[in-house]
């Protein structure tokens, strides 16, 4: 009883996807005709080569890679430098410190929205790629120090007074003893800051105007906005914009899985 | 922890470190958070009490921004609405994650094995890890009017077709954007409570049959308790992401139909960017920030309690 339930709630999960895939591979004519619910009579991959080349998929699958990625790598380096100071160095008042990146983690974006704006369209980072970046880099860095910190809080006492022993500056010791021993948990961030990145939404909406510097999910609303939109086209617009993100889950499921707990357990 | 920092007061935990030495690593960071996080929220907090139009002159007007807040019913019913959808971000995905994530570890894992209870896993995962935007829209798509999936599964058993407007119609609209919300939603608990429930003993649940206790009552005894943290974690972040949603309601009503759906963040944005309100814009953008900060620092004082009764 309950695993059927739970298979009929699973299916529902699932029924947008599946709908979604059998209806990307038709023509508008074959949709009409036959509606949403049957298989394609006739399969064509014309919607999502016309998406392909109407929205220059190539180049918001390239923008999104590179904000997501140079994203990724800069949170981390932040949130190590930040936690080895506030977890192993222990900085005076730490745990304000550790209290206000809290706070400025939950921050609702549109708080800081405005003055954001004005101040990229000042020093004319406006509409490029690299506003997304060195926001970004600092919104995920929260949730990293906040998480690596606690992690270095516990880092075991004796490795580190082994590493004194053997005359390690500070930094020798965070290259060469802390960063070693907790990549799992680094990596774990890293794979989180990229699927984070990849998926925002409001402040790439209102920070890249041109299509050359747009990411996947812009690209898809930009044309859903459009109201003339057939539904075939739009459904092989929304399966070509989840299929990278279908391949991050198949190749990072582990650390993904990890990175969800990691965030409940801390 | 705790009593360690009491004996030795800015002492590093790498030995013969002063704490101090250790500031240089937090140089960029902390610079990186003033200039990005620190000061467009006070710099907001300041515009909320200004006029201004984005370019032009800006009007410092006082606290007026914030009288006409207290009166003005879209404000109130924005926060109403968010409250239908902690509903459907925090309420019925917490209780169904908890029935489904203990039916996966209790029944599914120990019937079928852990592969397929990571499987189906997998499945209820999955909306959680698209693009807030994009799965927005596909289910946008699915909710269509005229030639949607939705109407076209209703036709299919009653007779004739069906063009309910789900997201058009001032009824259905907030109904049907919440349930849109579960589905992007509900994965998360079940990640999470069922990472939980693999540290509970499996002692305790034998335990518990041999005492006769049903499956509510093993529920009650054995597996909430356990997953106390976990729950909470749930609790806090999902409430503060429900307050904060912003993508779905811009892509799928844009608050409408009339004022239905409004929400604050978008409120906030449709000041900022489409009436170029700033100053109101930046008032009501503050007064979502003010409840979440007071909601998560009641949430956090809350869990501390119920986390030492536990104890007791």
């Amino acid at each position: 009883m309950a695993l059927i339930l739970l298979i009929v709630g699973a299916l529902i999960m699932l029924f947008p996807i599946i709908i979604l895939t059998m209806n990307a591979f038709k023509t508008i004519g074959d949709y009409n005709a036959t509606g949403p619910l049957s298989l394609p009579a006739h399969p064509t991959m014309s919607g999502i080569v016309g998406f392909w080349k109407m929205s220059d998929f190539p180049v918001k699958l390239g923008n999104s890679l590179l904000i997501s990625l140079i994203v990724a790598v800069l949170g981390v380096v932040l949130s190590v430098l930040n936690s080895f100071a506030l977890g192993i160095g222990k900085v005076k008042g730490n745990r304000w410190i550790i209290l206000a990146i809290m706070l400025a983690n939950m921050m609702p974006q549109e708080a800081l929205l405005f003055p954001l704006y004005t101040m990229f369209k000042h020093i004319g980072l406006y509409n490029t790629q690299w506003a997304i970046v060195v926001i970004f880099t600092i919104i995920q860095s929260a949730y990293g120090t906040y998480l690596l910190s606690s992690v270095y809080g516990t880092f075991p006492e004796a490795i580190l007074e082994a590493a004194t022993l053997d005359g390690a500056s500070r930094w020798e010791t965070l290259l060469k003893v802390v960063l070693p021993i907790s990549w799992s948990t680094i990596s774990v961030l890293f794979v989180f800051f990229f699927v984070w990145t990849w998926n925002e939404y409001m402040i790439p909406m209102a920070f890249l105007m041109d299509d050359n510097v747009q990411t996947v999910p812009l690209a898809l609303a930009t044309l859903q906005g459009q109201h003339t939109m057939d539904a075939t086209t739009l459904a092989a617009a929304s399966l070509l914009s989840i299929i990278p993100t279908i391949i991050f889950f198949i190749i990072f499921q582990r650390k993904l899985n990890q990175g969800i707990v990691a965030g409940a357990v801390k | 922890m705790q009593k360690d920092k009491a004996k030795r007061p800015a002492m590093s935990r790498l030995p013969g470190n002063k704490s101090s030495k250790f500031i240089p690593y937090l140089i960029p960071g902390v610079l990186g958070l003033a200039v990005i996080i620190i000061v467009p929220f006070l710099w907001n907090v300041c515009l909320s009490f200004t006029r201004w139009r984005g370019v032009g002159p800006m009007k410092f007007v006082g606290p007026k921004n914030w009288i006409r807040l207290m009166g003005d019913a879209t404000f109130w019913k924005s926060f109403l609405n968010s409250f239908w959808i902690i509903v459907a971000i925090v309420v019925i995905p917490t209780i169904l994650g908890l029935l489904i994530s203990s039916v996966l570890t209790d029944v599914i894992q120990k019937k079928f094995g852990s592969k397929t209870a990571s499987f189906i896993r997998a499945l209820y995962y999955l909306p959680q890890l698209l693009p807030v935007a994009v799965a927005a829209i596909i289910m946008g798509w699915i909710f269509r009017p005229d030639d949607g999936a939705i109407n076209a599964l209703i036709a299919k058993f009653t007779s004739g077709p069906v063009a309910i407007n789900w997201l058009g119609n001032p009824k259905l609209a907030l109904p049907s954007l919440m349930f849109i919300l579960i589905w992007i939603q509900l994965g998360y608990p079940i990640v999470i409570f069922m990472s939980g429930l693999q540290r509970v003993d499996p002692e305790l649940y034998e335990a518990a049959g041999l005492d006769g206790a049903n499956w509510w009552q093993k529920f009650r005894v054995v597996t909430l308790p356990s997953i106390m943290p976990e729950l909470m974690v749930v609790i806090l972040t999902a409430t503060i992401g429900a307050l904060k949603t912003f993508g779905p309601v811009y892509l799928l009503t844009k608050g409408g139909p009339g004022t239905t759906t409004i929400v604050p963040s978008y409120y906030s944005y449709n000041q900022f960017f489409q009436i170029h309100q700033v100053g109101y814009g930046a008032a009501i953008s503050t007064s979502l920030t003010l409840v979440i900060i007071v909601f998560s620092v009641v949430f956090t004082i809350f869990q501390g309690r119920v986390e030492k009764n536990m104890d007791d």
